[in-house]
């Protein structure tokens, strides 16, 4: 059985090592075969870069040698996928090689689209990319009074991060003393301000609390940089010093280009996690369109469904297990206080007050992502 | 006049109903309609409210069963 899983993020990474893991004696055998096609030679541990933005962790910390993630068993190519043939069971690679499979996962994962946003890309920080954050860590060290807008597109990758920026913006200003000197202005795109109710109820005293303003219903419709003012699709505007973007993102190009699905998000179904029309085609991470939060938190828990089914189609011809939606995401309260919310398809989170233990396990998970994502945790 | 296209967000808390109808409004054409179904309770207002606000078209909202099934047009 050739398994070929196409990206090396977190997703791909954990679910070509459970497979490999789980279908060791197979492997060995000779009766199944892992590999993985990546973009890079190198994994990046994407929630780090908000610590990066506020200069509590370093660019390298977030980088390891992908190969050094990967089962020894797993055959590792960097060479990007460029042609998905579904219905030859094959996909080509940028070097130009034919990779067949039995049962192909897709998890290529998703690019922010500032420049698709008039004006914001130039206007606004943001910690999205190793060079945003560094940019926005500076930008914050050289800002020593004035209004702060934080404004957020739609969709984005990880939810939490538009509260968790914000309260993490208050502390390092309090902590800077200049927190008098700020008005800090959160703009959000729906009527509340978090998407999850309880994440917006919590979150609102806090607000009110610390002196954050926000406005609800703004989804940003361009940036005029020359005047330093944002402006919202529904007819708002803000004047601002400095912006802080929470930026939009979508499936990758190549996922669009081989017309897999409408903005590179594919059709998968929310509970098999296989393409529509293609059962043995397992999504998961960013690259599904499902209506989940697009986070390594679901891509981990995606992933272990995925590894639970192949292997068993593997072993008794049949998969075993479904998605029931899981999703857990720690949420930085500030600089020293955080929470979690965990909620499934069915359940709603629940969410506990903020704590400290809770961010020191948050700082532990920092590290821990690389046990986590050799799929031992 | 382009087909219907449907938005699945029952059962989902993040980044629930409104939140996918933007996206989906955003990958979408000028008179195209988008039909949200959704079992949050909170849609009935949510939509209406961001729909009138942005400037784009309410077509219908009606409860089936447990589902809110609620139609709008992309108009700008």
């Amino acid at each position: 059985m050739r398994i070929l899983v196409v990206g090396g993020g977190t997703g791909g990474t954990i679910v070509a090592n459970s497979i490999a893991r789980r279908l060791s004696s197979e492997i060995k055998a000779g009766k199944a075969k892992v590999t993985m096609l990546s973009a890079s030679d190198r994994h990046m541990y994407q929630p780090g870069l908000l610590y990066v933005a506020f200069g509590q962790m370093m660019p390298d910390e977030l980088y390891r040698d992908q190969a050094s993630l990967l089962e020894t068993s797993i055959g590792f190519h960097v060479d990007p996928v460029v042609d998905f043939q579904l219905d030859r069971n094959q996909v080509k690679t940028a070097g130009g090689k034919i990779h067949q499979y039995d049962i192909l996962v897709i998890a290529t994962g998703s690019r922010i689209v500032p420049d698709e946003t008039p004006g914001l890309a130039e206007g606004a920080e943001t910690f999205y990319t190793e060079a945003g954050a560094i940019r926005m860590f500076k930008s914050l060290r050289e800002f020593q009074c004035g209004k702060v807008g934080i404004v957020v597109g739609v969709p984005h990758k990880c939810p939490i991060a538009p509260v968790e920026v914000t309260f993490s913006l208050h502390d390092y200003f309090k902590a800077r003393g200049i927190r008098d000197k700020v008005h800090m202005k959160y703009h959000y795109p729906i009527n509340r301000i978090h998407s999850i109710e309880n994440v917006a109820k919590w979150a609102k005293p806090e607000f009110d609390r610390m002196g954050i303003e926000y406005e609800t219903l703004f989804n940003v419709s361009e940036v005029d940089v020359k005047n330093k003012v944002v402006k919202s699709e529904e007819g708002t505007e803000y004047k601002y010093d400095l912006l802080i973007s929470i930026p939009a993102h979508r499936g990758m190009e190549v996922i669009e280009k081989n017309e897999l699905g409408p903005g590179g998000w594919i059709p998968t179904d929310r509970h098999t996690l296989t393409m529509e029309g293609h059962d043995n085609v397992y999504v998961l991470g960013d690259t599904t369109n499902l209506p989940v939060s697009k986070t390594g938190s679901a891509a981990h828990f995606e992933a272990d469904v995925v590894a639970e089914n192949v292997s068993s189609i593997v072993k008794i011809g049949a998969p075993v297990t479904e998605y029931d939606g899981k999703v857990y995401c720690f949420i930085e309260a500030g600089h020293d206080r955080a929470t979690y919310a965990m909620f499934n398809y069915q359940n709603p989170p629940d969410l506990k007050p903020p704590s400290k233990p809770m961010h020191w396990f948050k700082m532990s998970y920092n590290k821990m992502y690389w046990t986590s994502v050799r799929g031992l945790l | 006049m382009s087909d219907t296209k449907i938005i699945d967000a029952r059962n989902t808390f993040c980044p629930g109903p409104l939140m996918e109808l933007i996206t989906h409004m955003k990958q979408a054409s000028v008179g195209d309609t988008l039909e949200l179904l959704s079992t949050d309770q909170g849609t009935a207002t949510d939509v209406p409210e961001w729909i009138n606000k942005v400037g784009h078209e309410m077509v219908s909202s009606e409860k089936i069963g447990e589902d809110w099934h609620i139609k709008v047009r992309k108009t700008k």
